[in-house]
């Protein structure tokens, strides 16, 4: 490791720009001539369009246009899509609903989008919205999954009977039934996985513009995906064909799934922009972002898991209702499937699994794939299950899994991942030691004495990053592949430029990448760029969730990499008259192993780009291209310790230790995989205490705004003692796992194992409340 | 229409606006200055805390004409010249933003709250007068760092600055 490169702690290159107030986000770009939109949405949950009246608006002074999903639809644009086919158990493909980016006829959620408002200023955009006559018949609404499947419930689409959108089913259901026969002690439960809103803080934004002149649009938007976005909007869409349509997604405010999705507002921004003729610019209040983000998680579990007579499990059996909202949002269906059910097998060996999962429409905002994506829900679901267990069977928790840990690999479960490498054990010691879980006993005591209920839960999470080997994942049904692109340019002087389909939104790309290249070549970070976020710069790529961009991102660079090296070591062996064999790269100099022989990186450069004296044969020139498609997921892992003290005057929580002991694989930058899962754990942390989308009986968002909606703030969350363990990840070039997503995917489950052993009970569903937790304090049976 | 007149920066500046402009909305529309950010509509999030005569203020809680006459400090205008504010550097050092969307607000509030603590901060104190700044990315733990960092760098600075006047 240089000062500069794999695994050094290096301040982020990017921070300047942000901590000076000089970031570029959606909402602070200005085009010439450009107006603002506003929306005129749905404030029923579910109601048939009778009329649109849109007179009054057009009169309104500034306005310049107001236009209709019917005009939309004229123009030819078409219906959002769901990207991921799933099949129900019976073969039949999964229902997708028509989801027109403007309502026609019919809306099913508060905040379903109908008309477009455009005006000289934001403010008058948003009078003239308010002056827009729509005429509604309201039908009745259903807002929770289980609900919704209920015989004689409201139907939302006609090509779902029933709302069910899939009935899909993984596992041996008949091998893991008779599993569950044999087994010694089976621990049933129900489970409730909380309905999160994301919250990235800058709200979502687009700006779309047409030039008329070059029949050309551009698009800044606030996506982890440019060109999933350009895709997208091109094949499915109808926007414009993917040569009349940029993309670029500048400085983006984080993301955490949220930001993956193509909606109706970036559409409608362009269209809008080649109808009205000015660039047109729609920035989301917060409440807009509440009521129209994809929600996540929002799902109803049943499992049972069955015990031999030596405490090792012998079957899981697992039933889930997933609420989608009230259309499929763009990979909606991969992520309560394969994103979840196939981590059920989570650290332990278990011979028999099968999972059952319903998808079910309601009259709610679209779900879809929020940080860990299905895996905290798989993780919430073993790691509650396990913890109950130990306690059923009399055992220690950490005991039971160890029992059950899987120590051999490779490893395959019985739910397609094969798991590559890993020490499960190790992370559990490693966070029992740095808790120590052995002197609990005595902090327990000692907060008894204050009158204080303390209580400790662990939390062994699997995740699989990386997604994964393309042929594989569209043989599960993606519309799309999931390798990464990279494009490494040698500049005549030898300065470096990294084009990189992945994006960074906070995760400190342009700093890691650079760091890799350092760690190459020799090359002083300051010259070396990150280039991301423009469809026209990168020539394509899959952009940035699911952990991927170091496992899969940074191993195309590696491979472009890999070439620019091999051309560099051919003309430095060229001009230092030597093999091509024996020259290495060291401190920015290409040398002749073993002598004082060599030419400086950017001399070679310079050679490169003079073509005065190159090899025979040789293009002038140093840039190349690489493609990685991965070869499987990568699998991080670890152990989460939560300690918690529990005021029973009040039923506050405070937590008084969390303990992080993840294996990420190799590590780039360990200042930027701490910061990493410092903000994981603190979602993961708000979802088991604070956070949950609340919607009424008439599908109104109760939880629209942050007086509403509990975020976690500095002083609900402690410091975190996190430490990391590394068995390399064997099928990337670089040994990483990622790490975006473990915090957010690992903690739930600690914290509530932890106020539930303080509690001496297990009724208690997320968020515990101060409220919920002082109710549980009176209403339970101690365990 | 009203006319306002204030000094952002250290620059005059004066424009019209609508009445119900706020304060944010002149700072980032009618003067460019787009370092201080919108994360809510509810007065929560903290993103758009601004130095007003000294003092954070969340500029959403305010209308432009109420700034009418005030001096206005903004993150574009924290550092002095090329050299960060000792704030800025200890998030910078300490890892203390990650998307940076939120991170000016944070970097205004925490300069103010170390103005206010010239005795010096700990962690409990940051944490709880951090309760007017929303952060998603960082789970706060090195904004914390940073503060309690940048605490110390500045009483240093001021206790030699004493010693030398002395």
């Amino acid at each position: 490791m240089g000062i500069e490169g794999i695994g050094a702690r290096v301040a982020r290159k990017e921070d300047k720009r942000f901590i000076t107030g000089a970031g570029r986000y959606v909402d602070d770009m200005v085009v010439p001539g450009m107006k603002h939109a506003a929306f005129v949405r749905s404030p029923h949950a579910h109601a048939d369009i009778k009329k649109i009246d849109t007179k009054k608006a057009e009169a309104m002074p500034g306005v310049i246009g107001v236009l209709t999903g019917k005009q939309l639809k004229a123009d030819g644009i078409g219906n959002l899509i769901c990207g991921w086919m799933i099949h129900s158990k019976d073969g039949s493909p999964m229902k997708m609903g028509a989801w027109s980016p403007l309502a026609v006829d019919r809306v099913r959620y508060v905040g379903d989008a109908v008309v477009v408002v455009v005006a000289d200023t934001k403010g008058q955009a948003r009078d003239a919205a308010e002056a827009v006559e729509i005429t509604y018949k309201e039908r009745k609404s259903v807002a929770d999954a289980v609900d919704a499947l209920a015989k004689g419930a409201p139907q939302l689409h006609p090509e779902a009977d029933g709302n069910l959108i899939f009935d899909w089913g993984i596992g041996d259901e008949a091998a893991t039934d008779a599993a569950l026969k044999s087994a010694a002690h089976i621990t049933r439960l129900n489970i409730v996985n909380n309905r999160l809103v994301p919250n990235a803080m800058e709200p979502r934004a687009a700006l779309g513009h047409y030039d008329k002149a070059e029949d050309h649009y551009t698009c800044w938007t606030t996506s982890q995906n440019p060109h999933v976005a350009r895709l997208v909007m091109s094949a499915f869409y109808n926007v414009a064909p993917e040569n009349k349509l940029r993309v670029i997604a500048p400085d983006v405010g984080g993301g955490f799934g949220s930001k993956i999705y193509i909606y109706p507002e970036e559409i409608v921004c362009l269209w809008a922009s080649k109808r009205t003729g000015v660039p047109v610019k729609w920035v989301a209040d917060r409440t807009e972002s509440f009521l129209t983000d994809a929600h996540g998680r929002d799902h109803h579990t049943t499992v049972e898991m069955g015990f031999d007579k030596n405490n090792r499990i012998v079957g899981l059996k697992v039933d889930t209702v997933a609420n989608l909202g009230a259309y499929m949002s763009l990979f909606s269906s991969a992520t309560p499937t394969y994103l979840y059910a196939t981590l059920l097998s989570g650290q332990y060996n278990i011979p028999a699994i099968y999972g059952n999962v319903r998808t079910v429409y309601t009259n709610t905002a679209p779900v879809d794939a929020y940080r860990g994506a299905g895996r905290p829900e798989a993780t919430f679901v073993l790691e509650r299950t396990m913890e109950i267990a130990a306690r059923e069977l009399g055992v220690s928790p950490a005991e039971l899994r160890r029992t059950n840990f899987i120590t051999q690999f490779p490893h395959q479960t019985p739910v397609i991942m094969c798991y590559d490498a890993g020490n499960y054990g190790a992370s559990l010691d490693a966070a029992m030691k740095q808790a120590d879980y052995a002197g609990f006993a005595k902090r327990k005591a000692a907060a008894a004495k204050k009158g204080k209920l303390r209580g400790i839960g662990m939390s062994c999470y699997i995740e699989a990053c990386g997604i994964a080997p393309s042929a594989a994942v569209g043989s599960l049904g993606a519309g799309v592949g999931l390798w990464e692109s990279a494009e490494v340019r040698v500049n005549a002087v030898g300065t470096i430029e990294v084009l990189t389909g992945s994006h960074s939104h906070g995760q400190g790309h342009e700093t890691t990448f650079a760091q890799l290249v350092n760690s190459r070549f020799g090359v002083p970070l300051d010259s070396v760029s990150i280039v991301h976020g423009d469809t026209d710069k990168v020539q394509m790529g899959m952009g940035t969730y699911g952990s991927r961009s170091g496992a899969v991102g940074m191993s195309a660079i590696v491979k472009a990499l890999d070439k620019v090296e091999a051309k560099a070591k051919k003309i430095a062996a060229h001009l230092l008259e030597a093999d091509e064999g024996d020259i290495v790269i060291e401190n920015g100099q290409l040398k002749v192993a073993g002598t004082d022989k060599n030419v400086p990186w950017f001399q070679m450069a310079l050679a490169a780009y003079t073509a005065h004296n190159l090899p025979q044969g040789m293009e002038p020139g140093l840039k190349e291209t690489a493609f990685y498609d991965p070869s499987n997921f990568t699998f991080p892992a670890g152990c989460y310790i939560c300690e918690v003290e529990i005021d029973p005057e009040t039923g506050k929580t405070d937590i008084v230790q969390f303990v992080a002991a993840d294996d990420f694989g190799n590590i780039i930058n360990p200042m930027i995989v701490e910061g990493q899962v410092h903000g994981g754990i603190a979602q993961g942390v708000g979802q088991a205490l604070l956070e949950g989308a609340v919607y009424d009986a008439s599908g109104q968002l109760l939880t629209a705004s942050y007086m509403d909606y509990t975020m976690p703030r500095a002083d609900d969350l402690p410091s975190f003692q996190i430490s990391t363990s590394n068995t390399p990840c064997p099928s990337n070039p670089l040994g990483i796992k990622g790490c975006g997503e473990a915090g957010a995917i690992g903690s739930p489950p600690a914290v509530i194992n932890a106020i539930t052993d303080a509690l001496g009970h297990d009724n208690l569903t997320m968020p515990a409340t101060p409220g919920k937790v002082w109710a549980a304090l009176r209403a339970g049976t101690k365990h | 229409m009203s006319e306002v007149s204030l000094v952002v920066n250290g620059r005059k500046v004066s424009g019209a606006v609508e009445d119900r402009t706020l304060l944010v909305h002149f700072l980032r529309e009618h003067l460019g200055l787009t370092g201080t950010h919108v994360g809510c509509d509810t007065s929560q999030c903290g993103a758009c805390v601004v130095h007003v005569d000294g003092k954070a203020m969340k500029s959403c809680s305010m209308l432009a004409v109420q700034a009418s006459g005030s001096t206005v400090t903004t993150i574009e205008g924290l550092a002095n010249g090329a050299d960060l504010h000792p704030v800025q550097a200890a998030f910078k050092e300490h890892h203390g933003l990650q998307c940076g969307f939120c991170t000016p607000g944070m970097i205004m509030t925490a300069t103010d709250m170390i103005r206010r603590h010239p005795e010096g901060l700990d962690e409990a104190t940051v944490r709880a007068e951090l309760e007017g700044n929303i952060c998603r990315c960082t789970g706060y733990h090195n904004i914390v760092k940073a503060i309690l960092a940048a605490s110390k760098t500045m009483s240093k600075a001021s206790k030699s600055k004493a010693k030398k006047a002395a």
